[in-house]
């Protein structure tokens, strides 16, 4: 728009933002790789080494596998659950509410929760899941069940409900997004052509909202596949997944084999993001 | 969708709905409840009267851990983080408007940073200040650590304002004889500013709720939900539960504010004028 500026202001403009990004995440992550090849022992945290010992010690270890089966599990069920919701959801906001105002109110009302603490949110299924909590309660009056159940808090479930209710608005927002951009004539002329509701939702509404649904997609496959907290206080030590693990050998300062292990994390999380991306354009859609 | 008989699949969607909402915010309500348990009362119901006694308890230093420290450097935290995204976002987002070598590089790095595993990020900072011998600490690394995750929402979102303003309006102020930094100041700026306060919420609050990238990256002093996180591990009276109701009732405060920062300015062009956004 304007040729006769030159791109040293260009330049000039997005140099502190790549200066960060220089700094605290292209060094780091290249240090991680660095490090997955160091050696280490009790007392000297990291020893410049060029071994394989840390990704031997990852593969051979039947634990790393079950973490890995237990969090790729999670993963998919989050997915599942939060795209199947998250598009019935986008498409009540964008294509059944009456009006702007509604649809802005809704969404507002959805997205509100997310600006509150994660921790906090987490903590706040407790007195509800927990053995002397409200599901318990309610289940025992109306006698569903004999004794308090155990599998409601610090379990497998609640870590996926826990997923589910931080997870959704990311898959809401971007199918919502992708819907409202959809021509309403096409609508029309589906249902003019003689289409059910059903039907426009399968092979119209659906096709077209697909680079939503991947965005939102890669957001939650991101953030389960790397999740510590969750997995942490819904968990209560009887879960595991791979960012606990990797979270546990940091305590014990264990860094060579916590690198090791965050770069095979990295690896499934970019092989899983790099499908994605193919239907998808993520420029274009913002 | 218009017309006045609603398909049968509204109902069942409006039901699924209001459903959501109860799960979004029954939890929270809960916890806010009970934060008002009486001086007796436990962790879960039945309530055992009404005080503000654990609201008292989170005044008395000796009751909960470093709870006001921590909440300092959350706050601090969250605000030289939210000046800095907004700032840094905002002019990365003018560099982008022309194509410059490395600008395709420069975005997929913002958008590896905002996909990639916290616990990997933090992990690789912590790593990188151990390797240099620098004490981590919650203004250093973990500033670093908040902003690779900031950084991304605000450039996406600068981005997504810019792709929707016509530059017809910079063009016309450098007509009229604007130099400089002028029509980013006078005219750019003006236009896009309830967008600004949208960025300066996600710096915020995504630094002020933060905590798998913090966790490795903070040193020996925690921030609010990693302080949080280690006490409810051990959390027997409703104190938590009072900790819990008074952040997020920060959280809202910080949201109100902004959608009246928002408003505020809507009112006063209407009212002074502008002529912004009209002539479109």
């Amino acid at each position: 728009m304007t040729p006769r500026r030159l791109p040293v202001v260009a330049y000039l403009q997005a140099l502190p933002l790549a200066g960060v990004f220089l700094v605290f995440f292209v060094v780091p992550i290249a240090l991680v790789v660095v490090v997955s090849f160091f050696g280490y022992e009790t007392y000297r945290i990291l020893i410049p080494d060029l071994t394989f010992e840390n990704y031997r010690e990852v593969f051979s270890e039947s634990v790393t596998y079950r973490t890995y089966l237990i969090t790729l599990k999670f993963c998919a069920i989050v997915w599942a659950i939060t795209a199947l919701l998250g598009f019935f959801i986008a498409y009540f906001l964008a294509f059944q509410l009456p009006s702007r105002t509604w649809q802005m109110v809704c969404l507002l009302l959805c997205s509100i929760p997310f600006w509150t603490s994660i921790v906090i949110r987490m903590i706040a299924w407790i007195p509800l899941l927990g053995r002397n909590g409200l599901v318990n309660r309610l289940l025992l009056r109306i006698g569903a069940v004999d004794g308090p159940q155990e599998w409601l808090l610090y379990s497998e479930f609640a870590v996926v409900l826990g997923y589910v209710h931080l997870y959704t608005l990311t898959m809401i927002v971007p199918i919502f997004n992708s819907m409202v951009r959809i021509d309403r004539s096409l609508i029309e002329a589906a249902g003019d052509a003689g289409a059910s509701t059903w039907q426009v939702l399968w092979t119209v509404i659906l096709p077209l909202s697909k680079p939503g649904i991947a965005i939102g997609s890669i957001f939650v496959i991101a953030m389960v596949m790397g999740d510590i907290v969750t997995v942490d206080v819904l968990g209560g030590g009887q879960v595991a997944s791979v960012g606990k693990q990797i979270a546990t050998q940091l305590s014990y300062l264990q860094f060579p084999p916590a690198a090791a292990n965050a770069m095979v994390l990295l690896i499934a999380v970019v092989a899983m993001i790099a499908l994605l991306v193919r239907v998808v354009d993520i420029r274009k859609e913002l | 969708m218009s017309g006045a008989s609603r398909p049968p699949i509204f109902y069942g969607l409006a039901i699924l709905f209001g459903v959501f909402v109860v799960f979004l915010y029954g939890p929270i309500a809960t916890i806010v409840l009970l934060a008002f348990q009486g001086p007796g009362g436990g962790l879960v119901f039945p309530m055992n009267g009404v005080s503000l006694h654990w609201f008292g308890e989170l005044f008395r230093p000796q009751s909960i851990g470093d709870i006001w420290g921590s909440f300092d450097r959350s706050i601090g935290l969250g605000a030289v983080v939210m000046v800095v995204t907004v700032l840094f976002s905002f002019l990365a987002g003018l560099a982008f408007r022309r194509r410059f070598p490395g600008a395709t590089a420069l975005f997929y790095v913002t958008v590896a940073s905002l996909v990639m595993p916290s616990v990997v990020v933090s992990l690789g900072i912590g790593a990188m200040f151990e390797m240099l011998g620098i004490e981590r600490t919650w203004y250093s690394s973990a500033l670093g650590a908040h902003l690779t995750w900031t950084l991304p929402f605000g450039l996406l979102i600068v981005f997504a304002v810019f792709n929707r303003f016509d530059p017809a309006y910079e063009e016309a102020a450098r007509d009229l004889g604007a130099r400089g930094w002028q029509p980013i100041r006078h005219v750019v700026v003006p236009i896009i500013a309830p967008s600004l306060v949208g960025v300066a919420l996600f710096g915020f609050t995504l630094s002020y709720d933060e905590i798998a990238r913090t966790s490795q990256s903070v040193g020996a002093l925690n921030t609010l939900p990693l302080e949080l996180e280690a006490m409810q591990t051990n959390a027997t009276t409703p104190v938590i539960y009072a900790l819990g109701a008074m952040t997020t009732a920060l959280s809202l405060l910080v949201i109100g504010a902004c959608l009246l920062a928002v408003l505020a300015v809507r009112r006063h062009r209407e009212r002074f004028g502008s002529d912004a956004g009209r002539a479109v």
